[in-house]
């Protein structure tokens, strides 16, 4: 899923580029593509089939629940907009949307600094694989284990963190049980499951410019600071403005983390807009309420898209 | 050039290198540490929950999570006295993802060589119709397409967790589109002009040399579903059919607050991430490439 909506700005553009240089005289009475319109219906039914029925259908569904009262076992009855209308004054709905924007702030900004400066490094550094794919081995495994895993090092009494804490003459800290904390802690778990796969895609931008220019900037006698602030990341603008969006994309829905985590607390500190949906649709069955959340926070996903691809345009006239 | 370059920046080189070891052993060190914990007696981890070595080594754990211990024996070991059958949720697990996988990359596949290689009206259309699909995020999807999952009587079955994510994929397509796009024409005209059909070409000969996008399609495929939580937990309840990722989570959150079994929990986790790691040894250098290749295209 990550993929899907990491090639979103990217993707569409390439395409239109693409499609103009590759569209082909239509000939399709030629003797060589008789027969080509009934075998391409038939090749792409089930992909037409799966696009329809599993994305088209629920998406208008969505927006058509959002306006209903759905609990599930008795047919929606429209409502017109009661359901945004309670979600303006819903508090907790508020609340939950700080926690989100607070997560989603700090989870990403540290991820792209670790991520940016790490790429750097390897890239200045090492061309092993092997070092790469140690930086990586986070993201293999699931939100689930990743959470698991870290529970147990944060975890208050016998926590590794928490010893080492101690040992080096400090206080204990509640990093999941404390209101405090429990955000800052699951953009920890996020950052250190997700910090690898960005720096190896940075990574993979950074082996696009060529070693001509830092030969030049040296020459020129900027040093290794100069030349990173002045060159690498300038002409790293598209990919870290991709990179950037499909973060925030994915930090808007974090859920697994959390769930497993903090389940959401202490008293709802980490509640994020995720799990307040999946706790009004499957606790309290209020599927058109959850509906009408999904399309805020769908509505939201659009702005950043949106802004991303007007920070990718800047970069291009910029650098073009 | 390279040793001057070395020597002059040398403090700098010094500072990536120790900046670069310290993310490294943030990296790993919990892999470490989940095999330390999973070796260890969970109530000999109260007394020393700092040495970096099993404490009081055992293998009870992964007996524990197996299904292979009796309760006494747990019980005996700081386990939680239920026995959990991991063994049972991996098999779900691998079908699950597996499936999915195949499903998709074949479909993709054959609609990816519709898009490139035949001609015939509204193809520049369907091809901008699905592409469109790129810009709607999961979480709009979700919740309808639970129910009607539901109301197709679907829910507690493979098919219900497989059918929304095994026919269509905009990425997949667009990926392999771009790809075959790019291949050169000239053997599949030969075949064609020695009478071999539309289908025969296409499986004789583009599938064959699509090969390497479709490795890699299909081990990012593998990981994300193989990881995938959310949906799972929405249309499973039954452990028939619950994968992995949910009965790790139900037995961390069902693990005593007072004092977890966490030994086991770990086991657990070594259980759950192993096929990956597994995989990462594999196909490592494929898999650090094609992440690369995935952000630049």
């Amino acid at each position: 899923m990550a993929l899907t909506e990491a090639t979103v700005p990217g993707a569409s553009e390439a395409v239109a580029r693409r499609r103009k240089a590759t569209r082909r005289p239509p000939n399709a009475n030629s003797p060589a593509h008789r027969g080509d319109a009934r075998l391409a219906w038939i090749l792409i039914a089930p992909a037409l089939i799966g696009f329809l029925v599993f994305a088209v259908y629920p998406t208008l569904r969505g927006v058509y629940l959002s306006f209903t009262d759905f609990k599930v076992l008795t047919p929606p009855v429209w409502v017109g907009l009661a359901n945004y209308i309670e979600l303006l004054q819903d508090d907790v709905f508020w609340a939950s949307l700080g926690v989100t924007v607070y997560f989603v702030v700090l989870s990403v900004a540290l991820c792209m600094v670790i991520s940016v400066l790490t790429a750097a490094a390897l890239h200045r550094l090492t061309s092993s694989t092997v070092v790469r794919g140690l930086v990586i081995l986070p993201f293999l495994i699931s939100g689930v284990v990743a959470a698991t895993i870290w529970s147990w090092m944060l975890d208050t009494q016998l926590g590794i963190v928490n010893v080492v804490i101690q040992w080096l003459g400090g206080d204990g800290v509640l990093f999941l049980t404390s209101r405090g904390w429990a955000i800052p802690s699951i953009a920890l778990i996020s950052v250190w499951k997700q910090m690898g796969y960005t720096a190896i895609i940075i990574f993979a931008g950074l082996q696009t410019i060529p070693p001509s220019i830092y030969e030049a900037g040296r020459i020129d006698g900027a040093s290794e600071l100069q030349m990173f602030f002045r060159l690498t990341l300038p002409l790293l603008r598209p990919i870290l403005a991709l990179v950037l969006v499909l973060n925030v994309i994915g930090a808007f829905q974090v859920f697994d983390i959390v769930q497993v985590a903090t389940k959401g607390g202490p008293a709802n500190a980490s509640n994020v807009l995720q799990m307040y949906i999946y706790s009004k649709a499957f606790g309290q069955f209020d599927f058109g309420y959850a509906s009408a959340m999904s399309l805020a926070l769908f509505a939201i996903l659009i702005v950043i898209t949106f802004l991303q691809m007007r920070l990718l345009r800047a970069s291009e006239s910029e650098t073009n | 050039m390279a040793a001057r370059t070395r020597r002059r920046f040398s403090i700098g080189r010094t500072t990536a290198w120790i900046y670069l070891i310290g993310v490294l052993f943030v990296t790993v060190f919990p892999f470490y540490w989940i095999l330390r914990t999973a070796l260890s007696n969970n109530y000999a981890l109260l007394a020393n929950p700092s040495s970096l070595l099993p404490v009081g080594f055992t293998w009870g754990p992964f007996r524990r999570v197996l299904g292979l211990a009796s309760a006494e024996e747990s019980l005996a070991e700081g386990g939680s006295g239920a026995s959990l059958q991991l063994g049972h949720y991996l098999v779900n697990s691998v079908v699950y993802a597996t499936l999915t996988t195949a499903l998709i990359v074949f479909f993709s596949l054959i609609a990816a060589y519709a898009f490139s290689r035949l001609q015939w009206r509204g193809r520049e259309f369907m091809f901008g119709l699905f592409l469109t699909a790129l810009m709607v995020p999961g979480i709009l999807t979700l919740l309808p397409n639970f129910v009607l999952v539901k109301e197709l009587g679907l829910l507690n079955t493979f098919a219900g967790m497989i059918l929304p994510y095994a026919l269509f994929s905009a990425f997949n397509i667009f990926f392999l589109r771009q790809f075959m796009l790019g291949l050169p024409t000239e053997i599949e005209e030969a075949a064609m002009l020695d009478g071999a059909g539309r289908l025969r070409v296409l499986f004789r000969i583009t599938l064959p040399m699509t090969s390497g996008p479709t490795i890699t399609l299909s081990i990012l495929g593998f990981i994300s579903m193989w990881n995938d939580y959310f949906w799972p937990l929405l249309v499973t309840s039954d452990e028939s059919v619950q994968p992995l990722t949910l009965a790790l989570a139900v037995f961390k959150q069902s693990s005593p607050q007072a004092q977890p079994d966490w030994a086991g929990l770990m086991a657990a986790t070594l259980v759950a991430a192993l096929p990956m790691l597994v995989l990462f040894m594999i196909f490592g250098r494929r898999i650090v490439n094609s992440i690369g290749f995935s952000g630049i295209k």
